[in-house]
């Protein structure tokens, strides 16, 4: 019934859509930056002197920086510097507003060696290093320097790297991170199997036991990222970190709102892509949510910002495909991805998508008042029930639960999302408990205690029962 | 491409002896929705009985009530009127099935695929109405090609076609109308409005049926249905239909969807409906603007502004100005436009008020 695809001459969908963001001229999509200075044909904007449209001063990147990837549009349009601050413009902007830093905390910045964290980290740094001047410059000292700590989580157990490769990225990560000093930072590398125990050995075993038991590759993938997290957590918690800082982008963001949608998690999805998720113990931010991959790619194309190439690795099963569609899709329109995120971002958000107010300081009011409020239904803000125990992404409603477990005496009931449950978990029950026994213990412990439950449930019928005992005799 | 998934059911050795579900026969087909390996017999009933569920759990009809079923001639009505025909009688909905057509006005195109139509009227028994264009608009869309070219060509189609739907219920005096829409074509929808920042048709795509405010509310019992299943049980049933593509079709922006859902069809099947739970779950806000609802004033059909889409790009035709009402134009509707164009003698059926249609 649908419209077929056949040769390009129609624009319907486009001429009634096209006018996503005005502020995006359509630059030019070629890769030859000596043509960059001309005529625009789209969007009709002509730069041909060359010159920054934002200060009109200098000369724009595609002048100043040949060797700079010609990646669209910004570096035919600004200068470097003007580039620069228009970047951590966004990134001061988000923190500032969503009260992401107070000056007490301790931050954790993720660290993968990628473009995202490697530009979130400097911009951290830089944040931190302006304020330990202001502090050095300040007569009463009263308001303290936050601290930074970085974290890389080594997956090599499940995505084996040649030694010589880890060895040298492992050694380039260091110099990076003693680099950004003064304030200095703590560099912690924790291998993923540590989440089990601190002995090593055990940890690796039952890693990759569990790893194996998955047989779905996207499965495997997002079982990782999910075990990142609980690392990430484990090292905050451990080390006295308020907060955890990851570099995820608008396009990261992107890919993970059609990742969301084609496994069936829409409901949870607007809880992933906000500035701020406080589900976790330690809450975790994403600054950098506003901007592009490639303004990122840019910048540290720019300011030679090194990137750990060994470290990255390719997105394979359905969100390898997604990847690559969502490049098709910024290919043709650049900006596409802006677009994805400004819709999803339009999904209503959960109670726990914002700095929970705790125990704040008269002295923090006014990042307080900037903080924004959602309107949230009184339905909608609540908290939900449960939580799935593999993703910890919100569930719509009871019966996902997967099966009872006893522990101590104690039972506790296990859900999971209709997504894990198909992509992770196994199907038949005795190996489900097998499954069960290998997760590590801060994801069993995401099982809601049942007992509380059956109590509150009790409670709304009391006045109708008939007989004092549980089972109606 | 992305590497490949082994799915359990998949890795079974290939010729595996019998139907999974009947144990008896031997396997004819993998299904597409869960690749398990079934016989003809068992394929033609767990593809009935699905349809079925869906129609009963979604309470989509009541006994006594008039059905049109929009039929192009094209797989998916041509299965929906075979299978919702069959499902009348043998469950005993109690339903009066008339078949509606549309003719656009496309030679070498839609001149055959309503040909299809009328034997279906034959082969299935059901009485079939077609309205044109040409009597409804004064236009057919070869006319509108020439006189625009191949760009926006679909947004006058498918706007005129959906008051042409419509129009022709009204005269069939029907209760609903089905529409052949599919599981893919839903599972696009919701990409697409993703991809293009629609989040008001974000939260209505995904209904079953629609418009139940208006004036002939719609269904679609297929949208659990994959397309491909379409495609089997008519090929296997030999159902007569027409399977050509529409010699005006764009690279509308559809096609993106299209291509990546058949990738992702590869690899996970079940995807499909994975999306469309998505955008029934979809956290959107009730209290989005909707556009008010009110009535064209040259024609009385519904409409959000002053004049209806249909009336604003015929008004467009008709003064040779094929620009009109396409993109964010302020256009017709700020002026009160009293002169009628001479539209080839068809101006009474143009200016016809809704009221007399019996809407």
């Amino acid at each position: 019934m649908s419209c077929n695809s056949g040769t390009c001459e129609s624009g319907c969908y486009r001429e009634e859509y096209s006018g996503d963001d005005v502020r995006h001229n359509r630059p030019l999509v070629t890769g030859n930056s000596q043509e960059s200075n001309g005529v625009s044909s789209r969007g009709g904007y002509s730069n041909s002197h060359g010159l920054c449209i934002k200060c009109k001063v200098n000369e724009t990147i595609a002048s100043t920086h040949q060797s700079v990837a010609a990646g669209g549009g910004d570096s035919i349009r600004f200068c470097a510097d003007c580039f620069r601050s228009n970047l951590f413009g966004k990134f001061r902007f988000a923190v500032t507003s969503n009260a992401m830093i107070s000056p007490s905390d301790n931050v954790l910045v993720a660290f993968s060696g990628g473009p995202g964290s490697r530009v979130a980290l400097q911009f951290v740094h830089e944040m931190q290093h302006k304020s330990q001047k202001n502090f050095d410059a300040s007569r009463d000292r009263s308001l303290p320097v936050f601290g930074v700590g970085v974290a890389y989580i080594d997956e090599s157990i499940i995505f084996p790297i040649p030694s010589n490769d880890f060895d040298s990225g492992l050694d380039e990560m260091k110099l990076i991170v003693s680099s950004l000093a003064p304030p200095a930072k703590q560099f912690f590398v924790v291998p993923t199997e540590s989440i089990y125990s601190p002995d090593c050995a055990a940890g690796r075993d039952q890693l990759t036991k569990l790893a194996s038991a998955v047989n779905d590759v996207t499965g495997k993938e997002d079982l990782l990222e999910h075990l990142r997290m609980l690392s990430l957590q484990k090292i905050a918690t451990e080390n006295g970190y308020a907060k955890i800082v990851l570099g995820t982008c608008t396009s990261r963001i992107a890919c993970h709102v059609l990742e969301a949608t084609i496994k069936g998690q829409g409901f949870s999805l607007s809880a992933d892509i906000q500035y701020v998720d406080a589900r976790w113990e330690i809450p975790v931010m994403l600054p950098l949510r506003d901007c592009l991959s490639e303004e990122l790619n840019t910048l540290c194309s720019l300011d030679s910002l090194k990137t750990i190439e060994v470290f990255q690795q390719p997105r394979s099963g359905i969100n390898g495909l997604i990847a690559s569609f969502v490049k098709l899709l910024q290919h043709e329109n650049p900006s596409r991805e802006s677009t994805i995120v400004r819709t999803a971002g339009k999904l209503t958000p959960f109670c726990f998508n914002r700095i929970p107010e705790v125990g704040h300081d008269n002295g923090h009011l006014a990042s307080q008042r900037r903080q924004k409020k959602y309107n949230l239904k009184p339905n909608e803000s609540l908290p939900p029930e449960s939580f799935c125990i593999i993703c910890n992404s919100p569930l719509k409603k009871s019966g996902n639960t997967i099966f009872n477990d006893l522990d101590d005496g104690e039972t506790r009931a296990a859900a999971a999302c209709s997504s894990c449950q198909y992509q992770i978990l196994p199907r038949d029950l005795s190996s489900l408990e097998y499954f069960y026994s290998l997760l590590p213990q801060s994801m069993c412990a995401r099982a809601r205690d049942s007992s509380i439950s059956h109590e509150l449930l009790r409670d709304q019928i009391q006045d109708c029962l008939l007989s004092d005992s549980n089972d109606g005799t | 491409m992305a590497s490949e998934v082994v799915d359990a059911t998949a890795a079974k050795p290939r010729g595996g002896r019998f139907c999974t579900v009947c144990n008896d026969r031997r396997p004819a087909l993998k299904r597409p929705k869960t690749l398990e390996q079934i016989c003809k017999e068992c394929f033609y009933a767990v593809f009935e009985d699905e349809i079925h569920r869906v129609i009963v759990d979604n309470h989509l009809f009541k006994p006594g009530e008039r059905i049109a079923i929009g039929a192009s001639g094209g797989k998916d009505s041509t299965v929906l009127a075979y299978v919702l025909s069959e499902l009348n009688i043998r469950h005993g909905y109690g339903l009066d099935l008339f078949l509606l057509s549309i003719d656009e006005g496309i030679t070498g195109y839609r001149d055959d695929s309503l040909e299809t139509v009328k034997r279906n009227e034959i082969q299935y028994g059901l009485p079939l109405k077609v309205v044109s264009y040409k009597e409804l608009y004064g236009w057919t869309m070869d006319e509108i090609v020439k006189l625009i070219g191949l760009k926006n060509n679909c947004t006058f189609c498918g706007v005129f076609r959906r008051q042409a739907l419509d129009r022709g219920a009204a005269l069939l005096k029907v209760d609903k109308l089905v529409t052949g829409h599919n599981a893919d074509d839903i599972a696009e929808t919701v990409l697409l409005n993703i991809l293009r920042g629609d989040i008001a048709r974000l939260s209505r795509c995904t209904s079953i049926t629609t418009g139940e405010d208006g004036p002939i509310p719609r269904c679609k019992p297929f949208k659990y249905t994959y397309e491909k299943e379409i495609v089997m049980y008519a090929y296997f049933k030999r159902l007569d239909y027409f399977s050509t593509e529409c010699i005006y079709s764009p690279n509308a922006y559809r096609g993106f969807a299209r291509e990546f859902i058949k990738d992702l069809e590869r690899i996970r099947p079940r995807a499909i409906l994975d999306i469309i739970k998505s955008g029934e779950d979809f956290r959107i806000s009730t209290s989005t603007k909707m556009p008010e609802q009110g009535n064209c004033e040259r024609c009385g059909y519904i409409s959000s502004q002053k004049w209806c889409k249909a009336c604003v790009l015929l008004e467009g035709l008709n003064r040779g100005l094929p620009k009109l009402g396409i993109g964010r134009t302020r256009g017709l509707n700020n002026e009160s436009n009293k002169d009628m164009k001479e539209t080839n003698g068809t101006k009474g059926l143009q200016s016809k008020q809704c009221g007399t249609l019996d809407f």
